[in-house]
């Protein structure tokens, strides 16, 4: 059944602000094995003109997604949550996060898309700081597939 | 920003320095900690194979963080990015064995965008077993 149009356009207020701390980076960093030290050391971060240690790019999708499963998990949308994925990931930086951030995002569904029976949703999360001031724009695309098109695959699967 | 690569010396076309970074079971534990992202499918054979995964495979984020690392390592300042965006088209399969899995990441100009602003688009051919496992990986980048 496809989703309820009169969602596109809808915002989500802003989220539970999100502190951004030093050690949170530097253990985001080590995990993705990326020993920049401009993750790391507040010197090396300065002599780059930034005000303290910087988070690696993708490090704010683990802000803005929570926001977005809520957003997806509405239940008057009435999305299948168990058969979404993830389509397409972008980021727009007006500035990098950086240690001492407080983040809160704003979470709109930008549009909603049917697409050979499979379910396509576009949010928008704009991150700003404690300031009000535009960090980050993160634009995820989610794809739930099609009941009918999971239930084929499994019966060729022999499932 | 501080970017140490040169608009002037870049033209379209220039190749990045590529990376091949390994990936095993134990590297999706850590990033799962650090990230928030707790899915099944990234670390419980038992789990991906039931929902018609051929192994456990890595989180698409994971594999987006680690392709950027050849612009951000190039740029020197990862505060230099200003636009990154991929498409997820295959998954990485990450085997239990002693070797994992391997993502290669190949990048190059593909346009000079503006020249007050100095800024280029990179574009990202990522790989994993002969797979491209990222599609439409592209990023826009602030030069010196």
């Amino acid at each position: 059944m496809a989703l309820d149009q009169s969602f596109v356009g809808r915002t989500y207020p802003p989220s539970r602000p999100y502190e951004v701390g030093r050690e949170k980076i530097r253990e985001f960093a080590e995990a993705i094995g990326d020993d920049n030290p401009a993750y790391t050391d507040v010197e090396a971060a300065k002599a780059l003109g930034h005000p303290d240690v910087i988070a690696p790019p993708t490090f704010v999708f683990s802000v803005t997604f929570q926001e977005a499963s809520a957003v997806v998990r509405d239940p008057k949308l009435g999305l299948d949550y168990d058969r979404v994925v993830h389509g397409d990931q972008r980021f727009a930086y007006h500035r990098p996060v950086r240690a001492g951030d407080v983040l809160s995002v704003t979470s709109t569904i930008e549009s909603i898309k049917s697409l050979a029976g499979n379910e396509v949703l576009d949010v928008r999360g704009d991150v700003q700081d404690a300031a009000g001031a535009p960090v980050v724009t993160v634009h995820t695309k989610l794809v739930a597939r099609a009941v009918e098109a999971a239930e084929a695959a499994e019966a060729v699967e022999g499932k | 920003m501080t970017a140490r690569v040169a608009y002037a010396d870049v033209e379209v076309g220039t190749e990045l320095p590529s990376r091949t970074f390994p990936v095993d079971r134990a590297r999706l534990v850590r990033y799962a900690g650090a990230s928030g992202d707790f899915n099944p499918i990234h670390w419980n054979e038992r789990f991906a194979k039931d929902v018609g995964l051929p192994d456990v495979i890595a989180h698409g984020m994971f594999t987006m963080a680690e392709a950027v690392r050849v612009i951000t390592d190039w740029t020197g300042d990862p505060g230099a990015l200003l636009q990154y965006g991929v498409r997820f088209t295959k998954p990485v399969v990450v085997p239990d064995d002693d070797k994992g899995a391997a993502i290669e990441v190949a990048a190059k100009v593909a346009k000079k965008l503006d020249d007050e602003a100095r800024t280029v688009q990179v574009d990202l051919t990522v790989t994993s077993a002969g797979t491209k496992v990222l599609g439409m990986s592209r990023a826009v980048v602030e030069l010196a």
